[in-house]
């Protein structure tokens, strides 16, 4: 469906988008993941036409970018990122502008903008200016924009900014329940969102790929070890060690940071294993005291942290 | 060709919808009115000459600010970018915000036709030049509005905008009264450049090929070089 390759963006000497190669399937919702300005809205905002790469070839179904733009406009229905509209425009007409400017037949275009405005709970404030709405009514009124001539592609640039959690699942639910027909590109830095939504992750830091798999996959590697802090006072670190060391399964033992008598540890352990009842059991036949005691799953946010750490 | 006519509506009325229509219309119609009408019973002739001689001058200022919202607002907003990746060429979109402007300069010109009304009831009115005076107004806003837009695509700054666009139409209005300064061999040139050396010849009721010319082809280089910075913007 969309083939990308060689893509890169400079800004002056900038280099925003490095190099980038990804493909997209149909019927894929796919992630785009990155810190602020790894290039993201960049990438996004080539795919759609807005700005010319510097180089590399974007295909979207059988037409290139270069010499096929209105018709790959056609295809495509894009959230800007915190969907700037004309801010004078009732909701109403301008749903029914994008209408027109879509090309929806006559008598399609009431029946469309009353879907959309159910779909994406507009109704009570189509008769107001948009300038007028909350954060979160904009967002609504630019995802109605964006699924107006009910594209095959959609291209959401961070979908649920500024919305508060209720909205958010709700939108999630809209993304879902369109995902399953189109294509969707999402571009967000929550990884929840990216984890709850979609099928396929790449993770973009300073321009590049620097991870490209199926949530599953990424999640799967994420969860392979995991981690327990313990908090002791009252003990010292050689004898934890030992006794601790000495349970089956654990492969690592560190000493954090002393604080005044409290001794901070952390245990690895092997994979899919549950080690908190026996530790617990050793701690409690000593004198030791047990401040605190805390497992840790590696999560995609430390994946994500790792591959996108500054350096 | 659709796409012209719904940028054109949605820029039209969005002049209407907001106050600055009303403001702009207003100072237009009371400069020119004073200006005018001051010298109208003391030349005792009941023909609008000097109302027409008035409109390059005018339009300089007015046709700016009427312009000037056109790109820089969506720029500053940021809806350029859902402008754009709607189906729509460059060509379209500068061609509506082009024609949404031409149309408010005719809206804007519709109650001065009071004028030719009332001074027929004081004299004999000689309709030719009036006439003439109308269609070159129009093929003057058309030229002034080109520039205008090219200085509104040139920056997200209204007023900047505003600025830039009066600076050269208040130069092509001027450059014929400054011949005196400026080096003999360009003087022909440099008249020719003149937007008022050619308004005047039309609003004599003569209607000369070359001032048509003149005027379609400030039209097309003002919005020939909107459609170049906007395709160097992306």
């Amino acid at each position: 469906m969309i083939h990308v390759e060689g893509l890169t963006k400079y800004y002056r000497d900038l280099c925003a988008v490095d190099h980038i190669n990804f493909e997209v399937q149909k019927g894929e919702i796919l992630g785009l993941l990155g810190p602020n300005g790894a290039g993201k809205t960049t990438t996004l905002r080539m795919l759609t036409g807005f700005l010319r790469p510097t180089s590399g070839i974007i295909h979207i179904k059988d037409y290139t970018i270069d010499e096929n733009a209105v018709e790959i406009k056609k295809l495509l229905g894009y959230l800007p990122e915190a969907s700037p509209l004309y801010h004078d425009m009732l909701a109403f007409d301008y749903l029914e502008y994008v209408a027109n400017m879509r090309e929806l037949e006559p008598g399609r275009k009431l029946p469309r903008i009353r879907k959309l405005a159910d779909l994406c709970g507009l109704n009570d404030v189509m008769h107001k200016p948009i300038g007028e709405l909350s954060k979160g009514f904009k967002q609504r009124v630019g995802l109605a924009h964006a699924m107006m001539s009910d594209p095959e592609i959609l291209v959401l640039d961070e979908p649920t900014l500024g919305l508060d959690p209720n909205q958010i699942v709700e939108i999630r639910d809209i993304i879902k329940q369109i995902g399953k027909e189109k294509t969707i590109i999402l571009s967000t830095h929550i990884l929840s969102e990216a984890e709850a939504t979609c099928d396929r992750i790449v993770i973009i830091h300073r321009g590049k790929i620097v991870a490209d798999s199926s949530t599953e996959t990424l999640k799967q590697s994420a969860s392979g070890e995991c981690l327990i802090n313990i908090s002791l006072k009252n003990a010292d670190f050689e004898s934890v060690e030992k006794k601790l060391g000495s349970i089956q399964g654990i492969l690592g033992l560190v000493r954090l940071d002393d604080e005044e008598e409290i001794l901070r540890v952390r245990l690895t352990c092997r994979p899919s294993t549950d080690l908190r009842g026996e530790i617990y059991g050793k701690i409690k036949r000593t004198s030791w005291i047990l401040l605190e005691f805390r497992q840790e799953t590696k999560t995609l946010e430390n994946i994500f942290q790792e591959l996108t750490r500054e350096n | 060709m659709k796409q012209v006519k719904y940028i054109y509506g949605k820029e039209f009325r969005a002049y209407f919808v907001s106050p600055i229509a009303y403001i702009v219309i207003s100072i237009f119609l009371l400069v020119i009115g004073w200006f005018f009408f001051m010298t109208f019973f003391l030349n005792n002739q009941a023909d609008l000459r000097n109302f027409f001689a008035l409109l390059p001058i005018t339009f300089s200022f007015v046709v700016p600010a009427i312009t000037m919202r056109l790109f820089s607002e969506e720029l500053n907003v940021g809806s350029y970018e859902i402008l754009l990746t709607m189906p729509v060429t460059f060509w379209q979109v500068v061609l509506g915000k082009f024609l949404a402007s031409l149309g408010f300069i005719a809206a804007m010109l519709i109650p001065t036709l009071a004028y030719p009304a009332t001074v027929t009831f004081l004299g004999r009115l000689d309709w030719g030049p009036v006439v003439g005076g109308y269609i070159g107004a129009i093929l003057l806003g058309a030229a002034f509005s080109a520039i205008g837009l090219f200085a509104s695509s040139l920056t997200r700054n209204q007023i900047v905008a505003f600025i830039t666009g009066m600076a050269i139409c208040f130069s092509l209005t001027l450059v014929d009264k400054m011949l005196f300064f400026l080096p003999q061999l360009l003087l022909g040139f440099l008249q020719y450049l003149g937007a008022d050396f050619h308004f005047r010849n039309i609003s004599r009721g003569i209607i000369d090929s070359r001032d048509i010319v003149y005027f379609l082809s400030v039209t097309f280089v003002g919005l020939y070089g909107t459609h170049l910075v906007l395709q160097e913007k992306r």
